[in-house]
């Protein structure tokens, strides 16, 4: 059978260049880099390297880069170091609701210990308002935190545009980038942008190491206690082959991204496309404009079908794709991001997102757009939903119940 | 994370559809969740001679409808209340534990659905 990997938004395969680059540091190569002796000292060097690799990627300085375990510890560290560090100056965030949970629920949790949150609505299209953020600011405010990318809509926001609102009122920004990097020029000084955060395993690298950029003279707290490592500042022992990784795919993505991410873009246009033009009581979710979407995702809502459902169907025909509907976010109710757009309730559960890389092609567009349209229709001559005259019952007691308790 | 059998009632769903002239239709669960299920019955002398079903919902939904339906056909009304959601997916060799508030409700559907048989005949 066919297998189409259209979920590279959850996770990419580690790219052969960069596993080549990487087994050395297992067996040969295995010292550790704080160590003084031989084997320490061969490693060493490669961490640097690879610090190199990702600064020249963010444009910005080697010693700015800070290693560590993956986007959530990158977005943990970020916000509850900050938090910490400033909490003399305010106690006031600023953040959105259709980030990733790595900063909601790290926002959450500073909510139970003093601070403040504000959660900036979206619009129908999943933009921020930015007359609305700088209204947001306070004297309190210490730190805004918004995404660069959308991880299940592929929106851009406009960080130069917020990294200028929060220069002007001397309020620090951060940006979880875990999206953005490697498919659209991220740049941490064009944008002002004081913390930025990437994962490995979204561009090539393996599972287990990501970066945390901290403008130099931006004062944190430490968030991982015991060794010296990372100039003080994370420690624990460096996981040598996973940084070496991450920086031979930064490097990849510096030089490739532009050509492999033109040809992404003409791809999910094919996909969008056809599908919009094909199949009838769609909906797209996301900004309509193309140009402010990441060039990779598409996501899309098929009314009157649960996204599961769907998913399970695609996968028997080869084809991986996620969705934001409630069986498979893990939770009860539908994706956080799709209630913030104010998306009906059967289109959330609806939503499935498809996420290329530059692995997939143009043939694999063709058998998606030919094998979708019966599995569609085959659902929804199943639902209760479809042509349905009387209303759709909405709400559910229960579950209200489960959530209070919980 | 769902069993051979899950997968082949899901993919191979029995008794889809609606009933021409039902003489009871029941329906539970609500968009919130994301599982909606609808059946249809046929009885005569209280023996559901036919069961349909439609559900919006995901595998475990469609599954259980699916299943629910075999169970029911050719049972009469009373033992067809004793049917429990338990019971459908016990029949389907287990869910997996996050399945069972939400796409666990076939029984109760068609429980609804003999309710308004017995309504509408009494």
């Amino acid at each position: 059978m066919k297998q189409i990997y259209l979920d590279n938004n959850a996770t990419t395969a580690v790219k052969p260049e960069v596993l080549d680059a990487m087994l050395p540091y297992f067996r040969e190569q295995f010292g550790n880099p704080s160590s003084v002796h031989w084997a320490g000292r061969m490693v060493s060097g490669a961490i640097e390297k690879a610090r190199e690799q990702v600064a020249e990627l963010l444009n910005c300085s080697p010693a700015e880069i800070i290693f560590v375990s993956c986007g959530s510890e990158g977005d943990n560290f970020a916000i509850k170091g900050t938090a910490e560090a400033l909490r003399h100056k305010g106690n006031h965030i600023i953040t959105t609701t259709v980030e990733h949970p790595a900063v909601l629920e790290t926002c959450e949790y500073l909510e139970k210990n003093g601070f403040e949150v504000t959660y900036l609505p979206v619009d129908k299209d999943g933009m921020l308002d930015l007359t609305q953020l700088e209204a947001a600011i306070t004297d309190k405010t210490i730190l805004i935190s918004v995404m660069w990318a959308n991880n299940e809509t592929g929106n851009l926001f406009p960080i130069d545009a917020i990294g200028e609102i929060a220069g002007r009122h001397k309020v620090r920004f951060h940006t979880d980038a875990v999206q953005a990097v490697g498919k659209v020029p991220v740049d941490v000084q064009a944008a002002k942008v004081d913390m930025l955060v990437l994962s490995g395993h979204k561009i090539g690298a393996p599972k287990g190491v990501g970066a945390l950029y901290l403008r130099r003279g931006t004062r944190m707290i430490r968030f991982m206690h015991g060794g010296h490592q990372e100039r003080n500042r994370r420690a624990g022992t460096h996981n040598v082959a996973g940084i070496v990784g991450l920086g031979v795919a930064c490097e990849l993505a510096r030089l490739n991204q532009e050509k492999d991410y033109a040809y992404v873009r003409r791809l999910r246009d094919k996909l969008e496309q056809g599908i919009l033009s094909t199949v009838p009581d769609v909906k797209l979710n996301g900004h309509p404009n193309p140009d402010l979407r990441l060039p990779n995702t598409l996501n899309v809502s098929f009314n009157f079908i649960e996204g599961e459902s769907l998913l399970l169907f695609f996968d028997m025909k080869g084809i991986a794709a996620s969705s934001g509907s409630a069986c498979t976010s893990g939770s009860l109710e539908p994706s956080h991001v799709m209630r913030a757009m104010g998306v009906d309730i059967v289109l959330a559960h609806s939503s499935v997102r498809f996420s290329f890389s530059a692995d997939n092609t143009e043939e694999e567009v063709d058998y998606i757009l030919a094998e979708l349209p019966p599995i569609v229709q085959r659902l929804r001559d199943m639902s209760p939903l479809y042509h349905r005259q009387e209303p759709t019952p909405l709400h559910c007691d229960e579950c209200r119940m489960v959530h209070k308790a919980s | 994370m769902y069993t051979e059998k899950v997968m082949d009632h899901f993919t191979n769903p029995r008794n889809v559809g609606e009933i021409e002239n039902p003489n009871g239709v029941g329906e539970v669960g609500n968009a919130s969740c994301g599982d909606i299920m609808k059946i249809f019955l046929k009885v005569e002398d209280n023996i559901i001679k036919d069961v349909k079903f439609k559900t919006f919902g995901c595998g475990a939904a469609i599954a259980t409808s699916s299943m629910v339906t075999e169970l029911a056909i050719g049972k009469t009304i009373d033992e067809a209340l004793v049917l429990t959601n338990q019971a459908v997916a016990e029949a389907l060799d287990g869910l997996p534990p996050a399945k069972m508030h939400c796409s666990n409700l076939a029984a109760d559907a068609l429980h609804e659905a003999i309710k308004d048989y017995k309504a509408k005949n009494s």
